[in-house]
């Protein structure tokens, strides 16, 4: 039975898309054939961070409307078998998609696929609204800062009122993870840490991903983060993935680094 | 960090815990408005109202809350009438 989860804020920039492109794409490494669907229709960016943003042909609203089958619009990512994206459209506005079209869709990908990985835009508008009502599990990306918890709260409350279990009586999976983390200042007090988030949130920690250059690197590559194993940002959503399918994984990357001597006397970073 | 950190001052604020104090707060109000129906602001206006037909009102002195307990649900309505001169 394929699995819709969706990877949502509240928040913008907070590294929905960092986290859709990376999990999906590490669903697939394990062997689960998988689609990321981008739902930020008019601000597609998935493509970009996928690496496949001169091979889109159609996109997700052309499919909802009839203009193009599943067949020609899913991207087949280079580096997977297992692994696809339905782009966003860019021109279209928000209101192109429809609740009947986007389930119509999602019941057809159901039909070929392991996990569905739904890219939600910010807010909490239509796109973000129909990313999250067809889920069965959520991805909330949170940064360890004021307004991206007190969104991500709203998301949770979002969630328990208006997706489709929600309103069939059942629950959502909701899974906290946290990103753009520094050890460093949290040691300091300066920022909020793994375990004040998760008293404030109080729902289940899918893991922690370092504030990393590995990020920006892989992005200007267009290569998912997850696919560099030797960054503390990839490895630290590879654990995150591994959890996700239901192992137990300890969280690392949460201590600040020991530094060595000359790095302390010199400031090498 | 470097060796010249070591000479400046080391206490820092914990500004970290101040900003776990405020969502605490500000979490805690909104999951309570959150499970409120739709009704409930345009009930509060209503009686507020009425009321200042009769009765000069702040509309700061005037609280609607809404309490679940098990199957019995408490309307719950608060007013600070002014002190009579």
């Amino acid at each position: 039975m394929a699995k819709i989860i969706v990877v949502t804020s509240g928040k913008g920039g907070v590294g929905k898309t960092t986290t859709s492109a990376a999990i999906g794409t590490g669903l697939a490494l394990r062997g689960y054939k998988t689609v990321i669907v981008d739902f930020d229709v008019g601000l597609r960016n998935l493509d970009l961070i996928m690496g496949c943003e001169r091979r889109v042909v159609y996109d997700f609203v052309n499919v909802i409307n009839g203009d193009s089958n599943l067949n020609q619009t899913l991207i087949k990512d280079k580096r997977s078998d297992n692994l696809f994206i339905l782009p966003a459209s860019q021109t279209r506005d928000k209101d192109a998609l429809t609740p009947e079209g986007v389930e119509r869709v999602l019941n057809e990908l159901k039909e070929t696929f392991d996990y569905i990985v739904c890219d939600s835009p910010a807010g909490i508008e239509k796109g973000a609204h129909l990313a999250m009502y067809f889920a069965d599990e959520a991805v909330v990306v949170t940064n360890p800062e004021v307004s991206s918890v007190r969104d991500s709260d709203r998301m949770l409350g979002l969630l328990a009122s208006k997706s489709k279990h929600a309103e069939a009586g059942e629950k959502i999976k909701e899974h906290l993870l946290l990103t753009r983390y520094n050890p460093e200042r949290v040691e300091n007090g300066e920022m909020l840490s793994v375990s004040d988030v998760e008293d404030i949130l109080s729902i289940p920690l899918l893991g922690v991903i370092p504030e990393s250059q590995a990020v920006l690197k892989a992005s200007n590559q267009g290569v998912p983060v997850i696919m560099d194993d030797k960054s503390d940002a990839g490895q630290a959503y590879a654990d995150a993935v591994e959890r996700l399918l239901g192992k137990d994984m300890p969280h690392r990357f949460l201590e600040l680094q020991k530094k060595g001597l000359l790095q302390r006397l010199f400031g090498g970073r | 960090m470097s060796i010249f950190d070591y000479f400046r001052d080391r206490k820092k604020p914990a500004t970290a815990s101040i900003a776990k104090e405020r969502l605490q707060i500000i979490v805690a109000h909104e999951r309570g408005q959150r499970n409120q129906p739709d009704y409930l602001p345009q009930l509060q206006q209503e009686i507020i109202d009425v009321i200042s037909k009769y009765v000069q009102i702040d509309r700061e002195q005037v609280h609607v809350a809404l309490d679940n307990q098990d199957d019995c649900s408490i309307l719950e309505l608060n007013i600070t009438l002014p002190e009579r001169p």
